[in-house]
């Protein structure tokens, strides 16, 4: 039991120092060991991820280390998700995500950073990229069964695509089937509630918090 | 008499250029760039470089490169509107002009950001057309009132009629270029006057690291042809889209330029380029891209050097200000970019009025940094002797009641010794609060009033702004639109 508190202990140590390699190398030690994934995500990396919050949001942590942080949990998804799919993936992923910055757009920084932080989150996430055609973002979202779909936007011109996209989820009668968060420089509260998508957030942590609000469709247990 | 030193500030040692000249040389040769434009890429092959057409890279040799760089003028020539006044672009030379392509105008009644209409657009031209040192004016504003896909020409078409200054301007569509073209030729009377008397300089951005986008690479292939010059701006960000090192960037940001000017070379022997860009210092808490901050101020001084280095007019966005507001901040900022900006000798310096990141233009802002630039003008004109022997004569029989305010030797120098800033307050403690305690801004906006109150629009004549007019309504036509925003 003590074996298994340090190893928890350990997982959360290399996720806040960024350690990408030790935290799969670690992930994999506790698949051949049978642990129970859903624990060890919970009890190892997730205080791993939350402590790098608290640094970031202390104002310790800037973004080079949060991101490495996210990049870590990103990691270890990947690695215990078979595990996790095997037992009660529906239980565990707190909603599937489809993100990306829209069609005409090149930048991708801040969405890339949504994008960690949402799997770090334990959100199943697909990044579409950046400059990604409205069409893509509809059709991976019913392919996937998506919960959320997020664009992301950084130019004014860019931005009316967000709308775009809601009108095109309403000719198609999908509307109801998909939550859509909006975020990025130009993008406001205002903006969100005039072109009626679900959310906004301002920063990642924000559409972290959205995120996990709305949730999955499905419920979460 | 002695000759008067231009001061110069330079960042980097021969050995340094050298080095970062070299990766730059050896990135091209062996990691290459991303070239979405497929007429790039035969141009490419055609001089002999490897193309991987799956992933769109483009290997770029030494020689290539050298070749490139020696059919690459030295300086650029601009001329304005009635093809009169010649600037030009090169050496230590240096030219201001309002930071462009702007989203959004701080309007100063209310102290926010608003988007810009057709009025804004107008009222900026003409501001700029005022302002003594700024000599070049820009696209400032991207008007909201019509349709974003005619947004480019319609920003040049304003700026034509209201303003005779040379214009920095570039595409947002790759169909922008043919319109604004005509509307420049337009003004030239003709194709040819106009590569002969360029009016116009263009923007192409790569897009970090290392990639030159379908758009960004056909206007630097149009604008070759047709002879006009391209601003190469590339635009790395330390720690996000390129190495977080200053010294890394700059290997980056050599080589996205040095790509561009390849392709503008194939395109067209000799073509008119200019080194420019608009990185960076990646703010790691923000995620935001501070053109205030001192590194960012760094980089550019440096990648000028080096285009100096390589014999290139050299072209910066510095001195503005990432502020929200004409505060303290944006004073700062934009005062310390403009003189270091100077002081590197950078040929175009693009940043006056701006606000936000690059997002926001403030026609106040705009008169406060046309003082700064008048500042950074006396600071590199430097230190005259005027008179031999400098002071001696005038002490010849001095006496207690001499005065040396009445002196002809005063008389005949203050107003080339010194200058004499409009919004600046040199008032007494008294005589300020008497004028109503003003802030600079506040200051700023009486004038920008008055400006526009008292002197009327430097306008183009009536037969060219009804051609400008012709090839405008042709392009809305062409993309769906019947109306136009009224001008006047």
């Amino acid at each position: 039991m003590e074996s298994k508190d340090r190893l928890f202990n350990l997982m959360a140590e290399a996720v806040v120092t960024g350690n990408k390699e030790e935290a799969e190398t670690l992930a994999k030690r506790a698949l051949s060991e049978k642990f129970d994934p859903n624990e060890v995500i919970e009890k190892g990396y997730i205080p791993g991820i939350q402590k790098a919050g608290i640094l970031w949001e202390k104002g310790e942590y800037f973004l080079p280390e949060l991101i490495s942080s996210a990049e870590c949990m990103k990691a270890v998804m990947a690695v215990l998700k078979p595990a996790l799919e095997a037992s009660q993936a529906e239980r565990f992923f707190r909603g599937k995500v489809v993100i990306g910055t829209i069609e005409g757009d090149i930048h991708d920084i801040g969405k890339n950073l949504v994008a960690s932080m949402l799997s770090a989150n334990g959100f199943d996430v697909v990044d579409l990229g950046a400059d990604v055609n409205l069409e893509r973002f509809i059709d991976k979202a019913r392919e996937m069964d998506a919960d959320l779909i997020c664009l992301s936007a950084l130019l004014t011109t860019t931005m009316l695509n967000q709308r775009r996209l809601i009108e095109m989820l309403k000719e198609r009668g999908l509307r109801q089937q998909f939550k859509v968060l909006v975020g990025g420089a130009p993008v406001t509260k205002r903006w969100a509630s005039d072109i009626g998508a679900d959310g906004y957030g301002e920063n990642a942590f924000e559409a972290v918090r959205l995120a996990k609000e709305i949730g999955p469709k499905r419920g979460l247990a | 008499m002695i000759r008067t030193t231009r001061p110069k500030v330079e960042l980097l040692s021969r050995s340094f250029i050298e080095k970062i000249v070299d990766e730059a040389l050896l990135l091209l040769e062996r990691h290459g760039v991303f070239v979405e434009n497929a007429e790039a890429r035969s141009l490419f092959k055609e001089a002999g470089m490897p193309v991987d057409e799956t992933n769109l890279r483009v290997l770029i040799n030494r020689k290539l490169i050298e070749d490139s760089l020696a059919l690459t003028p030295l300086t650029v020539k601009l001329y304005d509107r009635a093809g009169r006044k010649e600037f030009v672009v090169g050496h230590d030379n240096v030219h201001f002009d309002p930071g462009s392509a702007a989203v959004k105008i701080l309007d100063h009644s209310t102290q926010q950001e608003r988007k810009p209409e057709t009025a804004d657009l107008v009222r900026l031209a003409r501001l700029t057309d005022s302002c003594e040192h700024i000599h070049f004016q820009s696209t400032a504003l991207v008007s909201s009132d019509v349709p974003e896909i005619i947004a480019d020409s319609y920003r040049l078409y304003l700026g034509l009629q209201f303003s005779s200054k040379p214009v920095v301007t570039g595409t947002f569509r790759t169909e922008g270029f043919r319109p604004m073209f005509e509307m420049l030729a337009a003004v030239r009377g003709g194709d040819e006057e106009l590569r002969r008397k360029p009016l116009a300089i263009f923007d192409a951005c790569p897009s970090p690291p290392l990639k030159w986008s379908n758009l960004t690479t056909q206007s630097l292939i149009d604008c070759a042809r047709a002879g006009i010059p391209s601003e190469l701006i590339s635009m790395g960000l330390t720690g996000a889209t390129s190495p977080v090192t200053i010294a890394g960037t700059l290997v980056q940001h050599v080589a996205e330029n040095l790509a561009g000017l390849v392709i503008c070379q194939l395109a067209q022997h000799g073509a008119p380029v200019i080194f420019g860009g608009s990185p960076a210092s990646f703010d790691m808490r923000k995620g935001t891209t501070p053109m205030g901050a001192i590194e960012t101020m760094m980089i550019d001084m440096a990648y000028a050097q080096i285009g100096k280095y390589l014999k290139l007019p050299t072209h910066a966005y510095m001195g503005l200000s990432d502020a929200k507001i004409d505060d303290a901040q944006a004073g700062l900022e934009s005062g310390m970019g403009a003189t270091l900006a100077a002081l590197a000798g950078i040929n175009v310096i693009s940043g006056a009025g701006m606000l936000n990141f690059e997002s926001t233009q403030s026609l106040e802002k705009l008169l406060v940094d046309n003082e700064i630039c008048g500042m950074a003008y006396r600071l590199i004109e430097g230190i005259a002797q005027r008179e031999d022997p400098l002071a001696l004569r005038l002490f010849e029989g001095f006496k207690p009641e001499t005065q040396f305010m009445t002196m002809p030797h005063t008389r005949k120098w203050y107003r080339l010794e010194h200058t004499f800033p409009r919004l600046a307050d040199r008032d007494t403690y008294d005589a300020w609060v008497s004028q109503g305690r003003k802030s600079m801004d506040d200051r700023a906006h009486d004038r920008v009033e008055q400006i526009l109150d008292e002197t009327p629009p430097n306008l183009a004549d009536e037969a060219l702004r009804k051609e400008l007019e012709r090839i405008m309504r042709r392009d809305a036509k062409n993309n769906g639109f019947d109306r136009l925003p009224d001008i006047l």
